[in-house]
């Protein structure tokens, strides 16, 4: 289980690298791990406004239908449609697949991710 | 403090193992490898599971066949020693109690296989609770002898061959549904029959608890260089799907009666003798079966969950008792406890919400998977 050091990451298990405006989401390779095989990505609409904390992805693997939540509010600006016939790239390079990016409308909330350090630690914790 | 079987400390120790909370067991979901790698290698080698939750409740006596004839739909009478049969047990009012594998040890011994979730709830019915122990003298003497016994099953198209080798040829000669109580198995005694929750050819081990991790390890040993997999409930579950094996608590329950669920195959309406239920099941029959499980194939892309509503057009007709996308057919497949009598053909569309889209969907022929080189 590895934990991608030059990302950020919420205590749902997202991760999220920020490229100027845009904020790529992710699930870390620990989500993937607990989900096991990946076989469908409902993936959000494009333009859509979505809050921190919303529901906006859900993730089904073989045994469980697992949501994955906007680490920070703004727009839908990118979906990763090749998930729709590949969606165990998510299982194979967690860190490597983004699923949606979005136009951050408040900048602010992203001092409310862990780092990378912090995240290991709350790994431990949950365990 | 969940249970566990004699086996935990065995796969504990492999890595990648997920345990979860099965109905009160802490059991393998997966293993390593994950649910897609051990189903395949089930559907093209063999695989190796811990069944040892499933519970063993023993009815010894004269009249332990009659006895059991009156529990259960199918037809015990015609058993010989040496053979299983599945049936259900049906409360008065036809509702499901559990499915079941019987054993016909001998005309006096007859050895009942429960759901794991289902064991003591069985055990109650069977020797105090059901209809024939209010009326009659000569009961049976019924033990719940779960503990004592391991369960391995050994499932896909090599498993006899592997079996042949490794027991010797003797096992070939065990035929579908029956079993032998006369192969040692690693040295120790133990029944070995020919039945399976996977839709495979393949053998179900029953031992002493004691000798569970020395047969599991014993098989595995010898089979693991050739890709055999030790299998978890993961798999379990999308093979048994896959093959239409109901599921208690999915497409049977106490409000879901043998006749809707499409298995009257296995009640025998002209046995020669009464069944609890009998009466409540011919009335459902005779009155017109309210719903029917059918299978379905998703059209629109998502996964068809068990409780998501079923529809056609605006009516909503039924729900999902269970459904995966399939490893062996790479598709989306529910199987839907639907309306019965509205004319619904393989083939025709319905619709099933999913979140907060109704998505398309079209019945299907089921199993949705079939091997042909049963034994």
């Amino acid at each position: 289980m590895s934990v991608d050091k030059s990302l950020k990451y919420t205590e749902n298990h997202e991760w999220v690298k920020v490229k100027g405006e845009v904020a790529y989401v992710g699930i870390s390779d620990h989500a993937q791990e607990e989900l096991g095989d990946i076989v469908f990505v409902e993936l959000p609409e494009l333009d859509d406004e979505v809050s921190k904390g919303d529901e906006v992805v859900n993730i089904e693997s073989v045994k469980a239908a697992a949501p994955v939540y906007a680490p920070v509010s703004g727009k839908i600006t990118e979906v990763n449609d090749a998930l729709e016939d590949a969606p165990e790239t998510i299982n194979e390079a967690p860190y490597d697949t983004f699923i949606f990016a979005l136009e951050l409308s408040d900048a602010s909330e992203l001092d409310d991710l862990m780092d990378a350090a912090a995240y290991e630690a709350f790994l431990k914790e949950e365990e | 403090m969940l249970k566990r079987t004699p086996l935990y400390d065995v796969y504990k120790q492999y890595d990648g193992v997920k345990l979860i909370d099965f109905g009160g067991w802490e059991l393998p979901v997966q293993f390593e490898t994950g649910i897609i790698a051990e189903h395949m290698a089930v559907r093209k080698n063999a695989g190796l599971f811990d069944v040892s939750h499933m519970g063993e409740i023993m009815v010894e006596g004269p009249r332990a066949v009659e006895f059991v004839d009156y529990l259960v739909t199918n037809d015990i009478s015609k058993m010989n020693d040496g053979k299983c049969l599945y049936a259900l047990m049906c409360r008065p009012d036809g509702g499901v109690v559990d499915d079941l594998m019987i054993y016909r040890l001998s005309a006096e011994k007859i050895l009942i296989v429960a759901n794991a979730a289902n064991v003591e709830k069985d055990f109650v019915w069977i020797s105090s609770a059901n209809p024939w122990m209010q009326r009659e003298s000569d009961k049976p003497k019924v033990s719940n002898q779960s503990d004592r016994y391991a369960q391995i099953a050994f499932q896909g198209p090599k498993a006899n061959d592997y079996f042949t080798e490794l027991f010797g040829p003797v096992v070939d000669e065990i035929t579908f549904f029956r079993f032998r109580t006369d192969i040692p198995v690693a040295g120790k005694s133990c029944i070995i029959s020919r039945t399976g929750y996977t839709g495979e050819d393949g053998f179900e081990i029953y031992c002493n608890a004691d000798d569970a991790a020395d047969i599991w390890t014993f098989i595995l040993d010898k089979t693991k260089e050739r890709g055999v997999l030790p299998c978890g409930l993961g798999a379990r579950d999308t093979l048994r799907f896959e093959a239409k094996l109901p599921l208690y608590g999915h497409e049977l329950s106490d409000t879901i009666s043998p006749l809707e669920a499409n298995l009257s195959f296995f009640v025998k309406f002209d046995k020669h003798s009464d069944f609890c239920g009998k009466s409540a099941l011919l009335k459902q029959k005779e009155k017109g079966i309210p719903r029917s499980l059918r299978g379905c194939e998703m059209v629109d892309k998502g996964v068809p969950r068990e409780g998501y509503k079923v529809f056609l057009g605006d009516r909503e007709i039924g729900y999902v008792t269970s459904g995966t996308k399939s490893p062996m057919l790479d598709s989306f497949l529910g199987l839907v406890l639907i309306e019965r009598g509205i004319g619904l053909e393989i083939g025709d569309e319905i619709e099933i919400e999913i979140g907060k889209k109704k998505k398309r969907a079209r019945l299907a022929k089921t199993p949705f998977y079939k091997n042909t080189g049963k034994k």
